[in-house]
């Protein structure tokens, strides 16, 4: 079996094409796929134009001065904003497809804000040709308008606050150039009690100040609580998130796992079937098992030649990407424990569709014919079809090395016991090889 | 019951002829309801360069298949097993991105020779490929190649070659070259039983003839007896391959 598995890394040596494609374009797909899952699309390019004059920009709420154009900072950070003059200029560009959508913000926006009555607009135009990119502008600005709104009430309710404190403490205020003193409920509950104690016991007017007295101290005991009540009004409804399912992989560490695992299923798929579809490509097949190697034997090396080229492969892989996600290497053990349960699956799995094959092209076809199909039925989420039909995907998934592949990476990566995707994953192996075993009786040259 | 013949051969006569060292009596073999062998029984004497012949589909194949011991038979015996039977299939077994000499040498690794150098030398030599000894196979010509299938089958030292069709897609001056390396083996002594398509390659390069069609044997003997059978009955006289189709078409075939 030595010499035979020192045979075909001869044959890969003398193949660097073959090498190089086997190796590239898994990782080539499998890269794109987890930038693809870990990266939002880039900071769309969109139109804005600013029609406040620039000596409007500032409104005055409650004596305080708040630049508007200030509050548009969330928004600038979420899109690349392309300043145009006009909102003709910024229509134009969004039909000619310049941009993905143009804001416009119209000249009397601040004036609307300052008077309170009316709330201010501001427009939004986007090309809904692309449905994809329509609902893309569309929620971006949405939800960044939405922050920028709750900025603006945020500084609504400090204003509101300070002016109820003002109500409840007393203190100092200044209105159109001039200092005024306001007295506020608590002092006046305090000028009450020493004027009630002044008044004859048997005054009718004592009664009637203590019921100033008390009206006064409820009031101001209620407006304590006007922080919170504020604060609800600017957030009435607030998110609380709790995961209840998987773990708190973070996203970037899962696209690790799908690229990883995605290599791992394309390298020893292609190996394992291109290797043993190539002993009958070259007619050599009877020639070993006639007494030269058993069958059994045979598929025993063609797996291990297959599971370690793509171990290591997979290994470099991780090592590469550590440099860009942060990766936990204490889990080391973890990981090599993962990649060689599904590099074998894998490669019981390519045995069986080499079996299959009696060229190399036809195996290599067979192999990507059939492993995209199932890494994509993998990564459909729960929820994103009909439940009946979730659960098929899932048995069908079940049924194949890639979703306990994938599970058992990224629990090795991240957090979880990888024990029962490692005994899914030999449960394949064996269940693959066996077959492969069956299907090769049926080989006669 | 098949005429037989044991008069001298045209071809030469290896050392030792006459000591059989392949019998195989009454195969059968069927695949489903088809009968592809019919209780065919053959056997080959040191130095003997036996030829199976017969037209497409007559059985030669899975004859060849059941003595190297690829196929079983559904009855009958073969006297030696797989690994005492050098076998050399009809398309070259051998790995065209390795060089002549390294596919000698895995395969002598794997048949556990003694010496794998050593014989990768002798084989070399055998096949007279010395020079060409670290070309890669698929930069060879299909003779050569042919020559390395032949070689890998005589690493084992086996007294018994079996040659599935070992001239087909040669061009004449290849063909020639692969029977005169065939002859030489069979001149030390190995026994030699091929099949083929062409019945003069049988006449040039056989001993005896064993004429199979629809997987019955019709006739054993040298091929000089043959044309006798057929002169007896019609007249394709000289010509060995009219002989053989006058031969067939007298027995139904």
């Amino acid at each position: 079996m030595r010499w035979l598995l020192l045979k075909d890394l001869q044959i890969l040596r003398r193949s660097p094409l073959l090498v190089a494609l086997l190796v590239l374009y898994p990782v080539v797909i499998a890269t794109l796929i987890g930038f693809a899952l870990s990266r939002g699309p880039d900071e769309p390019q969109v139109a804005f134009v600013n029609e406040v004059p620039e000596s409007a920009n500032e409104i005055e709420l409650g004596g305080e001065r708040v630049d508007v154009t200030r509050q548009a900072g969330p928004l600038f950070r979420a899109i690349d904003p392309v300043r145009v003059d006009s909102r003709e200029e910024a229509i134009a560009k969004v039909r000619s497809g310049d941009v993905l959508g143009a804001l416009v913000i119209p000249e009397d926006t601040t004036q609307k804000l300052q008077a309170g009555l009316e709330p201010a607009t501001i427009e939004v135009f986007y090309n809904a040709e692309d449905p994809v990119k329509a609902d893309y502008v569309r929620d971006t600005i949405k939800s960044q308008v939405s922050d920028a709104n709750r900025a603006l009430t945020g500084k609504l309710s400090e204003v509101a606050l300070g002016f109820l404190d003002l109500i409840s403490t007393g203190g100092r205020y200044s209105f159109l150039g001039r200092d005024f003193d306001v007295l506020g409920l608590e002092r006046s509950e305090q000028i009450l009690a020493e004027a009630r104690a002044d008044l004859p016991r048997r005054s009718p007017a004592r009664e009637q100040v203590k019921q100033v007295i008390a009206f006064a101290r409820l009031a101001r005991e209620n407006l304590d609580l006007s922080d919170d009540v504020l604060s609800s009004v600017g957030t009435p409804i607030r998110v609380e998130q709790t995961a209840l399912d998987g773990g708190a992989t973070p996203l970037s560490s899962f696209a690790v796992s799908i690229a990883v695992t995605v290599s791992l299923m394309f390298i020893t798929l292609l190996l394992a079937a291109g290797v043993l579809a190539l002993e009958r490509e070259e007619n050599a097949f009877m020639r070993l098992v006639r007494g030269l190697v058993s069958r059994t034997g045979l598929l025993v090396e063609k797996a291990g030649l297959a599971a370690g080229c793509s171990l290591v492969v997979c290994l470099v892989m991780l090592a590469g990407l550590s440099l860009f996600v942060q990766l936990d290497w204490s889990r080391l053990p973890l990981w090599l424990a993962a990649l060689a349960a599904g590099a074998l699956a894998f490669a019981a799995m390519g045995l069986t569709i080499g079996t299959l094959a009696r060229e190399v092209r036809a195996a290599s076809l067979l192999c990507v014919m059939l492993s995209l199909p199932l890494a994509f039925l993998a990564l459909v989420p729960s929820g994103a079809v009909a439940p009946g039909l979730f659960d098929a995907i899932r048995v069908v998934s079940a049924l194949f090395p890639f979703k306990p592949a994938l599970e058992a990476l990224d629990a090795a990566l991240n957090e979880g016991s990888i024990a029962i995707h490692l005994l899914h994953l030999l449960a394949l192996f064996l269940a693959f090889g066996g077959a492969a075993r069956l299907s090769l009786r049926r080989f006669a040259g | 019951m098949p005429e037989s013949s044991t008069s001298p051969a045209r071809a030469q006569v290896g050392p030792g002829a006459g000591a059989a060292v392949l019998e195989a009596r009454d195969l059968v073999k069927r695949y489903g309801d088809r009968e592809a062998l019919r209780g065919v029984s053959l056997r080959a004497d040191r130095g003997e360069l036996v030829a199976v012949i017969g037209p497409n589909g007559a059985g030669k194949t899975t004859l060849l298949s059941i003595l190297a011991g690829i196929a079983r038979p559904d009855s009958g015996s073969v006297s030696l097993g797989p690994a005492q039977v050098g076998w050399v299939p009809q398309q070259a077994a051998v790995y065209g991105k390795l060089t002549v000499a390294e596919n000698l040498r895995l395969f002598a690794r794997l048949e556990r020779v003694r010496d794998p150098e050593q014989t990768v030398l002798r084989m070399l030599e055998l096949t007279g490929l010395g020079d060409r000894a670290e070309e890669q196979v698929a930069h060879l010509s299909g003779g050569n190649r042919q020559r390395v299938n032949i070689a890998i089958g005589l690493l084992g030292g086996q007294p018994v070659l079996l040659l599935d069709e070992p001239s087909a897609a040669l061009d004449p001056r290849q063909r020639e070259r692969v029977w005169e390396f065939v002859g030489s083996l069979a001149a030390e002594g190995t026994a030699v039983v091929y099949s083929t398509h062409n019945v003069q390659e049988a006449e040039r390069h056989a001993q005896r003839v064993i004429v199979l069609a629809d997987g019955e044997l019709l006739f054993e003997g040298s091929p000089s007896r043959l044309e006798d059978a057929v002169e007896r009955e019609a007249s394709a006289r000289g010509d060995f391959e009219q002989s053989f189709v006058c031969y067939l078409r007298q027995r139904g075939h």
